[in-house]
């Protein structure tokens, strides 16, 4: 039918061009069968997977939804200045001896008169834990990723078993990590950083080793002409190019890894998160919204000061495409 | 290769004026690297201290661990053997590990039934079980234990595989287990290589058989149950395995897979039109452009574990709370890369489009998504990929999935083989679904931007 069409409106056109029109015109049409099958086969995942989480779900979605801001209702702190209480470990008013409205015994006395209220000490934590597993997971990914470039290494075995390590590294569930170390450490930030280094390990390794495949070999030939062992070759050849970049991706990954070690906290590895989950397990209205409103503003406050000392490192490129492989 | 450099006064000056920036470098050049590498120690050596290591590495359970990660591999049988009346009863402790009646060959009665004798590995290795002693063999050697009403004791000689503790012995046979010998009971712990009963619990028929064997009741046996084949009953009996709970477990799967596929699917679905809106050069308005950034910022910046606490007390525990975590921190990072990559087109392709008459909307879909589109497939299989991993871990407060399944394994300190299991389950998938994604990805970006 388009043929004919085609053939109809265009019929100046020589031999050869109509040709090639009509092949235009038939692979035009392949293409949509093949769009509209493949949405069709889309949809129908879509369909039966939310069918799924629906039936698999304690509550069913439409049954929930009419009481769904029930809980936003209850939880409701006492006065908006209650916050601000629970935040600073002031004492309240509406103290009952219960635990909800207990935020004095929290303070984590530095001297005999300054006091820490307890949410900043265990946000300071928290970002402590993600500040070290950054730093210990660059310099692991740092020494593996050499290793693992085709560019600079020739033997593949080193560097197929290289690649596998980060791998299993990156996709090694975290909390398993965290906790098998916290039944054998007990609970607390030593076993949410070791789980965060090793993903971070994997992680930035992958990007690095990317960079570092990336880079132009043209210095790495000039010092091999010279007699440059591979060290010397690595140090002056590859990481003057590469450094900028790993920079980047380090800070990218400290934002990352400052939620993580959140996560890792409410499933038993110390600081903001575990206190964070008791808080809402509890019901403690005014404690959650204080914990909530303090993890926004240092997320944002991360991200900004990571993303200012990144255009400061390399410009603007490095923003382009946002978080790369988490 | 031992030449000396020389350099006459005046090429050296020559070099020293022509390359500046190679010779002068500033203070920060020169020292900065070494600067901040000695900072970040000094900061490492703080957090050394405030962090208790060494303490906490002093204090932790290393046996503990050393038996958790034997668990990941092997196995524990755990009778307790009894004294009652004169008698050595076996008990079983948790997870029905063998059937009533069961023919043990590590733990058998005695040919004249006064004891039991449980070998640990060979039989030079075993103990001789009665209620008034317990004879231990170590390499062969026998060191008796006498059992007194209020204390078992050793003799002064026994090897260091042997143990006094209080009143009782502890006896270690290595991997092959250990026993405590006490006053009322011996508890047995015997270790084997292997996830035991991984395919059917003791309950089940097909227990005991080798895999032959269940191939051949499988396709030519008599029906072991009438009201259906036996190919369909084992595939229940595996489904349903009491002690490995195959079938909870892939459903558990099923809905981590789930919760990353629909989360980032409707992010993008409505990232998509919100980050026409939000980028500078489509929306002129820069009151709704700044809207629209903010709100993205603001669905970002809250933790998808937030997201997944919230949602868990609004629709229970389950994969509803997962999807919906997913995608309102989707949503925000999502809206903010697209918006970015819209921002960055090219202008030419949109003004042709234009300069022909088209309509606003058809200007957008021949102008701009031809070129960011591949940028937004590509984002959005990279949130897919790393969506899977992060849904096993928000399922661990509560938001379902394998996360969960996990923690519970995990608190129970003794389900470590399952562990193991389902993180193999989940590196697989993982592994899976990365190479489906990079797959997908390189289609899409074409192989040279991969």
């Amino acid at each position: 039918m388009a043929h004919s069409a085609g053939a109809n409106s265009l019929n100046g056109l020589q031999e050869s061009s109509r040709t090639i029109l009509d092949n235009y015109q038939s692979q035009v049409r392949t293409r949509r069968i093949y769009t509209i099958v493949s949405i069709v086969v889309f949809v129908i995942i879509l369909g039966a997977s939310l069918d799924f989480a629906n039936s698999a779900n304690s509550g069913k979605f439409f049954e929930r939804l009419p009481y769904f801001f029930d809980f936003m209702k209850s939880f409701v702190p006492d006065s908006p200045l209650e916050i601000f209480r629970a935040m600073f470990d002031l004492p309240s008013p509406f103290s009952d001896g219960s635990i909800k409205y207990d935020y004095t015994s929290d303070r984590v006395w530095i001297t005999d008169s300054f006091y820490i209220p307890n949410f900043f000490y265990q946000l300071a934590i928290t970002l402590n834990i993600a500040i070290v597993s950054t730093i210990l997971g660059a310099s692991g990914a740092f020494m593996l990723c050499f290793f693992a470039s085709t560019n600079l290494v020739g033997a593949g075995v080193t560097r197929w078993i290289v690649r596998r390590i980060m791998e299993i590294m990156r996709a090694f569930p975290e909390i398993v990590i965290a906790g098998l170390l916290a039944a054998i450490l007990s609970i607390g930030p030593i076993s949410a950083i070791i789980a965060v280094w090793v993903h971070t390990v994997g992680a930035l390794g992958k990007l690095f080793f990317e960079v570092v495949e990336n880079a132009d070999m043209k210095p790495d030939e000039g010092l091999r002409a010279v007699g440059a062992g591979w060290i010397e070759r690595v140090r002056f050849a590859i990481l003057p190019q590469v450094l900028p970049n790993f920079v980047s991706y380090t800070l990218l990954r400290t934002e990352i890894n400052v939620r993580a070690s959140t996560i890792i906290g409410a499933v038993g590895g110390g600081g903001i998160g575990e206190v964070f989950s008791l808080s809402i397990g509890r019901d403690h209205a005014a404690k959650t919204y204080a914990i909530i409103i303090l993890l926004l503003i240092t997320v944002i406050c991360v991200d900004q000061f990571s993303a200012w000392l990144r255009r400061r490192l390399i410009g603007k490129q490095s923003f382009e495409f946002g978080r790369g492989a988490a | 290769m031992s030449s000396v450099l020389t350099l006459d006064t005046a090429e050296r000056n020559r070099l020293l004026t022509a390359y500046p920036d190679v010779f002068h470098r500033s203070f920060m050049q020169r020292w900065g690297l070494l600067l901040i590498s000695a900072a970040v120690l000094i900061y490492l050596g703080f957090c050394f201290a405030f962090f208790n290591v060494i303490p906490t590495f002093v204090n932790g359970n290393w046996d503990r661990a050393a038996i958790y990660v034997q668990d990941w591999y092997s196995w524990r049988a755990q009778p307790r053997l009894r004294f009652q009346n004169d008698q050595v009863v076996p008990q079983w402790t948790s997870r029905r590990q063998y059937p009533e009646g069961a023919d043990i060959d590590w733990l058998k009665p005695s040919a004249d039934g006064s004891r039991y004798i449980v070998t640990f590995g060979s039989d030079a290795d075993r103990l001789e079980v009665s209620p008034s002693r317990v004879d231990v063999y170590i390499d062969g050697k026998l060191y008796p234990v006498t059992i007194t009403r209020d204390r078992a004791s050793m003799l002064a000689n026994a090897p260091a595989q042997m143990h006094q503790d209080d009143n009782k012995v502890n006896v270690y046979y290595g991997f092959a287990g250990q026993a405590e010998i006490r006053t009322s009971q011996v508890y047995v712990q015997r270790r084997f290589l292997g996830w035991a009963n991984f395919f059917f619990d003791t309950q089940s028929p097909f227990w005991g058989h080798s895999l032959p064997e269940v191939i051949g009741l499988i396709f030519s046996g008599e029906r072991l149950d009438a009201n259906q084949s036996n190919a369909s009953l084992a595939f229940d009996n595996f489904l349903n395995n009491a002690s490995w709970q195959h079938g909870d477990i892939l459903s558990k799967l099923m809905q981590t897979l789930v919760m990353a596929f629909v989360g980032t699917l409707f992010g993008t679905l409505v990232a998509f039109p919100l980050a026409f809106i939000g980028a500078r050069n489509i929306m002129r308005s820069r009151a709704v452009n700044w809207g629209t950034k903010r709100l993205f910022d603001f669905l970002r910046s809250i933790d998808m574990l937030i997201w997944a606490l919230f949602f868990t007390r609004a629709f229970g525990p389950g994969p509803l709370p997962g999807i919906a975590a997913i995608f309102c921190t989707d949503t925000g990072a999502l809206g903010k890369v697209y918006a970015e990559a819209l921002e960055n087109i090219d202008d030419k392709q949109r003004e042709g489009v234009k300069s022909v008459g088209a309509a606003p909307v058809a200007v957008q879909r021949f102008g701009v998504i031809p070129q960011v589109l591949p940028v937004f497939i590509s984002q959005s299989l990279y949130f897919w990929e790393s969506n899977t991993r992060s849904a096993t871990v928000i399922g661990a407060v509560g938001a379902g999935g394998i996360g969960l399944k996990l923690l519970e394994s995990m608190k129970t300190n003794s389900d470590w083989d399952k562990v193991a299991y389902m993180v193999l389950l989940i590196l697989l998938v993982v592994f899976a679904f990365d190479n489906l994604s990079n797959a997908l990805r390189s289609r899409v970006m074409g192989k040279k931007n991969h």
